[in-house]
């Protein structure tokens, strides 16, 4: 049960420090898009145009028609700038302390749904610690954490309905996580057990659950892209009360497929929501070696994209930014982009050493002061709705599941041989028939040098 | 080299048509020394063997540059380390994290007569530079009538399995690249072998596509010259002599071929071990010549093995030593599957797999 709130009456943040200066000539008509039509969220439907204020020149001048259409003219010549004079600026709802920003608009939480959202982001800050301690020990043969990401994860997670369906980067696993994706699950993926839906075949964190609407993580970066758009065609065909929500980091941004998928979502108009994690850095590449623009929202527009840029490490606004967007890519049948500002708190993964290219006292800085989970709990313990003890009881309780699921993963046999020949194609063909044949041969002469956890 | 841009390409049209590179490199065989001669020498592993050529690259020709994901900072298996360094970030940079926009660039600042090094973080992840290798790096010269070449692109990428790499950190796509004439593939054994061949494939007037074995880059250790010096690309190279079968290979597989050979040996069976060290163009006179004297030929890569370049050598030596052959090809490959995690030591053409088939086809 979700009720509109509104913290002061102040007009709200983003309204203010934007003069309008559409709606009074000729081409206005081009800006205006229709407003979302509930009173929700959509209030804060202000529209940020990188356009520059030619219709002071243009107002009584004529049009050209082109393919594409009617284009105002202008008898200076102007260059649109590489860069507007402001920073997009930031949807946040909560300031550092965990206050509510004076004016701002979100959408409420239930103490039910904040509660929720708050375990499972220790939840999942928990399974990283331990799972990323397994991999240093050794038990694991590779790991990836979320650390500092965990209210993209799950604020965006809780905006959305389970037939919505999710094209994963890898630093999602909070999505799977809300979802209810288990522990157990997740420790049969990492240990490649006969549990793994993944039949043991990719490397650890490569989850997915068709069960869960959650596409299976594939290491190549931003294919899921384009993917999302004919995903979210199919839907949009089926007219299904549901859209498809893609993630991906900065450094992905960079891919051909990210021009593809969001040109085609907005071509198709396909309901689908694109969500960067702008966290920073890729591997060691800063976002500022990575592109010129301002971030990534302001990309959208030129797709034709409704966009828009938020605090990611602030729950309540991923949460009302992503169920805004949600109901206008559904409602609307159109994609909409969201870049969710945060950053990589951990190394790249277990093969990377990030103080090799950042400092310390910055990373330390997210990792402590700057984390979502301490803001929100800020938040909820001035509620009343939390205290001390009860953090004390989730996180040993969580702690003491993730060790039970690691335990008893790694005691479950390996998938059988039969499955390194399945599902290469939906019927096992003769040529891999014969392989399975001739490894089995090559195995009987060689029983010792063939692992002994995988059942033949 | 000042003068505009228009200018260069008029100079770099020149120098191609001599087909020669420019500022007094050569490949021929003639001048590359021989390694064995050079001195002093330092035991390096294949990471440092790499890192000391792209060091040397970068120094003798000032109209080179290396650059891709992450390689300003070292890259993510240190094969740039100290680069950028040393020879600026203008020379030694990051890209943004798009493999066809790196070929892309590489090609265009190769068709300017520069000599542009480009890393492609995984082999796993060349496929979105595909168009730009196939249909732009390979065609560049003969499209234009040899008024253009992008002959200063040299593509350096890691493959290969590692115990641990899945379906996309394991992969040996070389194959792919060898249906496509205008472009070299090389791909070195060891870390002496890395560093001289990667100097000729870098100096070498034509696009090379360099597969590095990145499970030999900290466990290959060699005695390595510490001068610039190259070894010729196209020249296969017979690593041990052998009377019985002939055996090809390339990379990090020989050193599983190697062991074979060795244990064959013990049951009496004397193995020739061939390191063709270019795939294309590949040195058929050698294999031909060895398979002449053994009559009988085995070929073995990580690869799958259908389609895979062993196919190649296979259907060659067949057309070219039919009456000479007293077995069939043997092929100890990968899989027909994708590179898979938990089988991976199922899906490896492992010593034992190619020890049965050279005892199989000689006594065939
Ligand atoms: C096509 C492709 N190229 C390169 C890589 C290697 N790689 C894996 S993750 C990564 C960085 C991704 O950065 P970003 O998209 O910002 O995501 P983050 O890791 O920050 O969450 C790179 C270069 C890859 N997986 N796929
Ligand atoms: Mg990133």
């Amino acid at each position: 049960m979700e009720m509109f709130a509104k913290s002061r009456n102040l007009i709200p943040f983003l309204l203010r420090s934007r003069k309008c200066c559409y709606n009074t000539n000729s081409t206005a008509a081009i800006f205006i898009q229709r407003r979302f039509d509930s009173v929700k969220a959509g209030e804060q439907l202000d529209l940020y145009n990188y356009r520059e204020d030619f219709d002071r020149d243009d107002q009584h001048q004529q049009t050209l028609n082109f393919p594409g259409g009617r284009v105002p003219i202008t008898p200076r010549m102007k260059f649109i700038s590489e860069l507007s004079e402001k920073r997009l600026p930031c949807y946040r709802v909560l300031d550092d302390d965990g206050y509510l920003i004076p004016g701002t608009i979100f959408e409420q939480v239930s103490k039910e749904l904040a509660l929720n959202m708050y375990s499972t982001m220790v939840a999942l800050q928990t399974m990283d610690t331990i799972f990323y301690e397994a991999q240093r020990q050794g038990r694991l043969s590779f790991y990836l954490t979320s650390t500092g990401e965990e209210a993209i994860n799950i604020a965006s997670a809780a905006a959305l309905t389970l037939d919505d369906i999710v094209l994963p980067q890898y630093r999602e696993p909070g999505v799977l996580l809300w979802r209810g994706f288990t522990l157990e699950e997740f420790t049969d993926q990492l240990f490649g057990n006969k549990a793994d839906y993944g039949k043991g075949r990719q490397m650890p964190i490569h989850y997915g659950s068709n069960k869960l609407n959650y596409f299976t993580v594939s290491s190549p970066l931003t294919t899921q892209l384009p993917q999302a758009a004919g995903v979210a065609y199919s839907l949009k065909m089926d007219k299904k009360e549901a859209c498809v929500v893609v993630y991906f980091g900065d450094g992905s941004t960079s891919e051909g497929d990210f021009h593809a998928g969001l040109n085609f979502a907005a071509v198709m108009e396909a309901p689908v929501i694109f969500l960067c994690r702008n966290n920073g850095w890729a591997i060691s590449t800063p976002v500022t070696e990575q592109f010129r623009s301002d971030g990534i929202a302001i990309k959208g527009q030129a797709y034709g994209i409704r966009s828009i840029r938020v605090d990611g490490n602030d729950v309540l606004a991923v949460y009302s930014a992503v169920r805004a967007a949600r109901q206008m890519a559904i409602k609307e049948q159109k994609p909409i982009l969201v870049e969710a500002m945060t950053y990589r708190v951990s190394h790249h993964s277990t093969s990377d050493d990030s103080t090799k290219y950042r400092c310390v006292k910055e990373i330390e800085q997210w990792r402590t002061e700057k984390s979502p989970i301490t803001r929100f709990r800020k938040w909820i313990q001035r509620n009343g709705w939390w205290a001390d003890q009860n953090e004390t009881e989730l996180r040993g309780n969580i702690r003491k599941q993730v060790l039970e699921a690691i335990q008893a993963a790694e005691k479950v046999e390996k998938p059988p041989l039969t499955d390194l020949f399945g599902d290469v194609y939906d019927k096992v063909p003769s040529n891999l028939q014969e392989q399975e044949r001739f490894i089995r041969d090559t195995i009987k002469r060689h029983p010792k040098e063939y692992p002994s956890d995988v059942p033949l | 080299m000042g003068g505009s841009s228009f200018r260069r390409i008029g100079k770099l049209a020149s120098i191609s048509s001599k087909n020669q590179s420019c500022r007094g490199f050569s490949s021929t065989v003639e001048t590359l020394k021989k390694t064995d001669q050079l001195t002093p020498t330092k035991s390096v592993n294949l990471f440092s063997a790499i890192n000391q050529a792209l060091h040397i690259a970068l120094d003798s020709d000032p109209r080179s540059y290396v650059f891709g994901e992450d390689v300003g900072f070292g890259g993510v298996f240190r094969c740039t380390t100290g680069l950028a360094d040393r020879f600026g970030k203008q020379r030694v940079f990051n890209t943004p994290l798009c493999e066809q926009g790196i070929v892309g660039f590489a090609i265009g600042l190769a068709a300017m007569d520069n000599r542009a090094i480009a890393e492609i973080q995984f082999a796993d992840y060349i496929f979105p530079a595909f168009d730009q290798i196939v249909n732009e790096a390979a065609k560049f010269r003969y499209r234009s009538g040899n008024q253009f070449n992008c002959g200063g692109l040299t593509i350096r990428t890691p493959y290969g399995a590692v115990g641990h790499g899945g379906h996309y950190h394991s992969q040996s796509p070389e194959s792919f690249f060898c249906h496509v004439p205008g472009i070299k593939v090389v791909i070195p054994r060891s870390p002496r072998q890395a560093k001289g061949l990667l100097l000729s494939s870098i100096r070498d007037p034509n696009p090379v596509v360099f597969f590095e074995p990145k499970l030999l880059y900290r466990m290959a250790v060699e005695e390595v010259p510490e001068d610039d010096y190259m070894l010729p690309l196209s020249e296969a190279e017979v690593l041990r002599e052998g009377t019985d079968i002939t055996l090809v290979g390339w990379g990090a597989q020989l050193s599983i071929m190697e062991q074979a050979c060795a244990e064959a040996a013990k049951e009496g069976i004397s193995c020739e071990l061939i390191d063709l060290k270019t795939l294309i163009p590949w040195d058929k006179e050698t294999v031909e010549a060895s398979v002449k004297k053994t009559g009988r030929l085995l070929i073995s890569h990580e690869a799958p093995v259908t389609g895979g370049f062993g196919a190649e050598i296979s259907a060659s030596i067949v057309e070219r030593c039919f009456t000479r052959l007293e077995a069939p090809v043997a092929r100890v490959c990968g899989l027909d599957t994708p590179f898979p995690l938990v089988f991976e030591p199922f899906y490896l053409p492992t010593k034992n797999k190619i020890l049965d088939a050279i005892k199989s086809t000689v006594n065939y």
